[in-house]
């Protein structure tokens, strides 16, 4: 019965835009181009840490074709966080920097010109007076006394409700280790990945004669984008008519809020369609990357192989500024302890700034580095207690009805169904009491 | 620096461009002529996304100066469709679900006619080569060879699609 009234599932769809894709007919941003269309072009910070003491356009200005830079003065509500859209505070990113860059290739003017070349050329020729400062690039050094503090609110990290970190509480991890048989520590550590879409980051945005603003974007976020710029720009959101969908590589790199309100505010003020597009340089320096993450762990087992206490500090290099870094570590506290039933757990998890690129947005961020972290782990203890790889995992597998350490029930476990499969699949044969287990052990109905 | 014309054929058609020395193939192409099939993904001859073919050959079209072409044949992926019928690679390519985000496609099938027209039933190895200088970041590779291969085994069995070459 159902499967008569199944179109899709089962079925080989043809991509909506498949066709376009393959004759090249598909519009990506940087493929759209207006006859009075100007182009921005960033100044950049070409160090990580300084104090900003001037900024001179005067050579720039002599560039033919310049039209006008943009400093942190022309943006309305310059100070800005991606997040708080969700609650997320308080603001710290500038669009365009105050007196103070905090990473290399940090925003600190915007110039738009008549010709790409021009743009570029303008940029070049200003001139920067900086004072540099000591930098910082490791997130336990960051969180040193006599550290560079990068924040206004006198720390490196960012403040969970008042406290210094993200913590999970759960049981008693102490009384465990007490308990345990072994102790199993180490440490892991992931590097920071960037996105490296084959179509940069970018947009136009165009005025439209009824006062309006459209912007071609390649953003992943649309409307989050379009919040975002109405409310750096101080315009009412129906102001913006924003056009997106096709993204030549996204993968988390374009979910931050970074081209668009500044070549709004471009369009707005010259009443002229601004294209800013990065460059290949942009995109693999300047734009966010994956976080690096750093991560301690201590486990209490037993001979058996049960997992009694796990004990996890871990850090986030979220770089110099938020984007989606705070939301990344809550995501990360939630999942590091793994899909086990540890029955004491205890999770500190720092979201840390530190003089680096800001980290944000990519496939599963929070969440990956931390599942590494946690399978390196599990084959230590497997090799601490002399047990199969296997058998470790199907021992302290999680079950539909147990109680996660933050706090939530388990419901859609299929970890034990996912090993049985995959065990299957690679020919590995094992014991009845595994073959037979089910996430739904121990479950009433 | 004086502008000079160049004139040269894009996709079996005459052109006349007025550039300045050193403007790329590339700027050409997608700027003064509005052939935005060609990609930009990075202008430093990395990505591979904006390959045309000169005189049927991969050439990458972001370092290549557009007086360098001067009296010679260039075809972009928009030349494969000029009578409004798929190329059997683009035909693959659809149906292989070869494509993602869509943006290394252009240099993809180009470098795939390259190779098809040199050598019609090219072995996954020679796939693999031909490719070398084409990145996919969507890491789509393997449905991109099989649609290279598809592609070729259609040539074989119906010989009448072969075209655009």
């Amino acid at each position: 019965m159902l499967a008569e009234k199944l179109h899709v599932v089962g079925q080989s769809v043809a991509r909506r835009d498949g066709l376009g894709h393959v004759t090249g007919k598909t519009v990506y941003v940087d493929d759209i181009n207006f006859k009075d269309m100007l182009h921005l072009k960033m100044v950049r910070s070409p160090v990580p840490h300084a104090m900003v003491k001037g900024i001179d356009f005067t050579r720039a200005e002599r560039v033919p074709g310049y039209v006008r830079a943009f400093t942190h003065k022309d943006v309305p509500k310059n100070i800005y966080t991606i997040l708080c859209l969700i609650g997320v505070g308080p603001d710290e990113e500038p669009v365009l920097a105050v007196d103070r860059v905090l990473y290399q290739g940090e925003p600190i003017a915007a110039i738009v010109a008549e010709t790409e070349e021009a743009a570029i050329e303008a940029v070049s020729k200003v001139n920067l007076e900086l004072e540099e400062l000591p930098a910082v690039f490791d997130v336990e050094e960051a969180l040193q006394p006599g550290a560079p503090i990068l924040k206004p609110w006198g720390a490196n990290y960012f403040i969970y409700e008042g406290h210094h970190c993200r913590r999970v509480r759960f049981g008693d991890v102490e009384k465990a280790f007490q308990e345990a048989d072994f102790i199993v520590e180490d440490k892991y550590q992931t590097t920071p990945i960037e996105h490296a879409p084959t179509e940069t980051t970018g947009c136009v945005a165009r005025p439209e004669p009824d006062g309006r603003i459209t912007v071609y974007t390649n953003t992943q976020a649309l409307f989050f984008t379009l919040d975002n710029t109405a409310l750096i720009l101080q315009i009412p959101f129906q102001k913006l008519h924003f056009v997106g969908g096709t993204v030549g590589g996204g993968f988390g790199g374009k979910v931050d809020v970074i081209v668009e309100p500044i070549a709004t505010l471009a369009a707005m003020r010259t009443n002229r369609p601004v294209k800013y597009v990065f460059s290949r340089q942009e995109e693999m320096q300047c734009s966010s990357s994956r976080a690096a993450w750093r991560m301690y762990f201590k486990d209490g087992v037993m001979k058996d192989g049960r997992i009694i206490a796990r004990q996890i500090t871990s850090y986030s290099d979220s770089g110099a500024y938020n984007r989606h870094s705070p939301y990344a570590v809550t995501k990360h506290a939630a999942n590091v302890a793994g899909p086990y039933r540890i029955p004491n757990v205890w999770i500190d998890a720092y979201c840390v700034y530190t003089n680096r690129q800001p980290a944000s947005a990519m496939r599963g961020f929070g969440v990956t580095p931390a599942s590494f972290a946690i399978e390196m782990q599990m084959d230590k203890i497997a090799q601490v207690v002399s047990l199969d790889p296997w058998a470790i995992r199907f021992i302290n597998a999680y079950r539909n009805g147990d109680m996660k350490p933050h706090r939530k029930i388990v419901e859609d476990a299929t970890l034990i169904e996912v090993m049985q499969a995959a065990a299957k699949m690679v020919g590995h044969e094992l014991p009845e009491k595994f073959s037979r287990m089910s996430s739904w052990d121990g479950k009433e109905n | 620096m004086t502008a000079k014309i160049v004139t040269f054929k894009l996709n079996s058609r005459l052109v006349d461009v007025v550039a300045k020395p050193l403007t790329t193939l590339q700027t050409v192409l997608r700027e003064h002529l509005g052939y935005t099939a060609t990609k930009a993904g990075c202008r430093q001859g990395g990505c591979g996304s904006c390959s045309v073919l000169v005189n049927g050959e991969p050439m990458l079209s972001c370092l290549l100066p557009v007086e360098d072409v001067e009296g010679m044949e260039v075809t972009t992926l928009e030349g494969l469709t000029l009578d409004g019928q798929l190329h059997p690679l683009q035909e693959s390519f659809f149906e292989e679900f070869a494509i993602q985000c869509g943006y290394c496609t252009p240099g993809m099938i180009v470098v795939g006619k390259a190779l098809l027209d040199r050598n019609p039933h090219p072995d996954r190895h020679e796939i693999v080569l031909a490719l070398t200088g084409n990145y996919c970041r969507c890491t789509g590779y393997e449905p991109i060879i099989r649609a290279i291969q598809k592609a070729s085994m259609r040539a074989i069995n119906e010989p009448s699609s072969e075209k655009g070459s």
